[in-house]
């Protein structure tokens, strides 16, 4: 009975958000205001069940050796309601500066070495190895050149002219044409796909039209 | 004390852990498992801002009978009936989570009916409302208007098709050439624009440790 009420709630949404394509309406309206009020409702819920429940309210309760010790954020996270009170607003800088610091001096290393130092190893490849057939070499060199070429044309603190420049932003915007091609039919079928699983779940799910 | 002290806790912090992050010693690791165990705790509290805030917003749509306020009922009523029959009710209402969302139900319950339901339908059918649109944009981008156009409509097609058995129909190349372009030419530019942003991240960080980004002190108390 359950699941019935809940493929016929699952379908009427699902209509109720294509109804937008003909225009802006009721159903449509509620639809989008539910689902925020969901989405926050179910975070509530996950960060007390997966956060604030095991790692602040159990080991104080259960008198864990140093537990004591949680009190200092815990503390630190109240100081946020305070934002709601003008003129201790202040005080909720604190955990956000807590928050901003550490988080910034963990993320910095972790940034240089994700984002920057093994992308640029990962660049760094040969471009030919015995036995690699001709379309990976060449896939190779597209890949190595592509990159360089990319970054010059980003590169906006010389003028874009001569050889290494000039050449160099021009073959530049090049692969990044074919890559926004690339990414967005890679989305377009993404999406595609989505639209695909709706269709199917109201034709076949819940009308058993298909199977 | 308003805006000084938190700046100096951002540098004291944001040095301290860099430099914990190159020691590789139980004391800098002792810091780092205290870093990790009490950023998440500080940050679940943060989640207050954001209900107090849509609350506040909601409610006062309510009162003044601002225009759709009706909806506003939509949004506060699930937000507190959630985490009400998942946390306060968990097994007489069908609150809690089902097992396959890391709980101990095995039937569903007001939780699992809201997410299953209502929240993942919606969701997944506004991400597939962007085929609509992304059809119609890719209708205005995609004219070979230039050289550089075309390489992007060229690009396009050819993954598009390539991931479809038409791709195949076409001949048995075709998707190979699809894969190829994301494999290579996709992944340089991507790789560039990645070294781009990290560069870009790794900028904002510093300038967040030193106090140049102020941003996020906001205007409280000021």
């Amino acid at each position: 009975m359950t699941e019935t009420i809940g493929l016929w709630v699952a379908a009427l949404f699902t209509i109720g958000i294509y109804s937008f394509l003909y225009k802006e309406n009721p159903l449509y309206r509620l639809a989008e205001h539910l689902v925020i009020g969901i989405s926050l409702g179910y975070f509530i819920v996950i960060s007390y069940m997966r956060v604030l429940e095991p790692r602040l309210i159990e080991p104080i309760s259960n008198g864990e050796q140093g537990a004591w010790l949680l009190l200092i954020p815990a503390i630190l996270g109240i100081l946020y309601i305070t934002r709601f009170f003008p003129k201790v607003a202040w005080l909720s800088r604190y955990p956000m500066a807590f928050l901003m610091g550490a988080g910034m001096g963990v993320g910095f290393p972790l940034s240089m070495k994700a984002q920057v130092l093994r992308q640029l190893e990962a660049s760094l490849i040969p471009l030919y190895k015995t036995g690699m057939s001709w379309e990976i070499v060449l896939g190779n060199v597209v890949m190595v050149l592509g990159t360089l070429a990319a970054l010059i044309y980003f590169f906006f603190s010389k003028p874009h002219k001569g050889l290494f420049f000039g050449t160099g932003s021009k073959i530049g915007i090049w692969v990044i044409m074919v890559g926004f091609g690339a990414t967005f039919g890679f989305t377009v079928m993404g999406r595609i796909s989505l639209l695909i699983g709706r269709i199917q779940f109201l034709l076949g799910d819940w009308l058993h039209i298909i199977k | 004390m308003k805006r000084s002290i938190p700046l100096a806790i951002v540098m004291v912090g944001g040095i301290l852990f860099i430099i914990q992050y190159f020691i590789p010693h139980q004391h800098s690791q002792t810091l780092f498992d205290y870093y990790t165990e009490w950023a998440p705790i500080v940050g679940a509290f943060a989640l207050v801002l954001g209900v107090g805030s849509l609350s506040r917003l909601h409610s006062h749509k309510i009162k003044r009978k601002a225009k759709n306020w009706q909806y506003s009922y939509a949004v506060l009523i699930p937000l507190f009936a959630v985490p009400f029959f998942a946390l306060l009710m968990p097994e007489s209402l069908g609150g809690g989570l089902m097992e396959s969302m890391g709980g101990t139900r095995t039937t569903q319950g007001v939780f699992d009916f809201a997410y299953l339901n209502v929240q993942i339908p919606i969701q997944s059918t506004m991400f597939s409302l962007l085929a609509f649109y992304i059809a119609s944009a890719a209708f205005r981008a995609f004219r070979a208007k230039s050289a550089l156009a075309t390489v992007l409509l060229l690009a396009a097609i050819i993954v598009m098709l390539g991931q479809v058995p038409i791709g195949e129909l076409i001949g048995k190349w075709f998707p190979k050439i699809g894969l190829w372009i994301l494999r290579y030419p996709n992944l340089g530019a991507k790789r560039a624009i990645g070294l781009g942003v990290g560069f870009g991240i790794l900028a904002t960080q510093l300038k967040i440790i030193f106090g140049v980004e102020r941003n996020w002190l906001g205007g409280a108390g000021e």
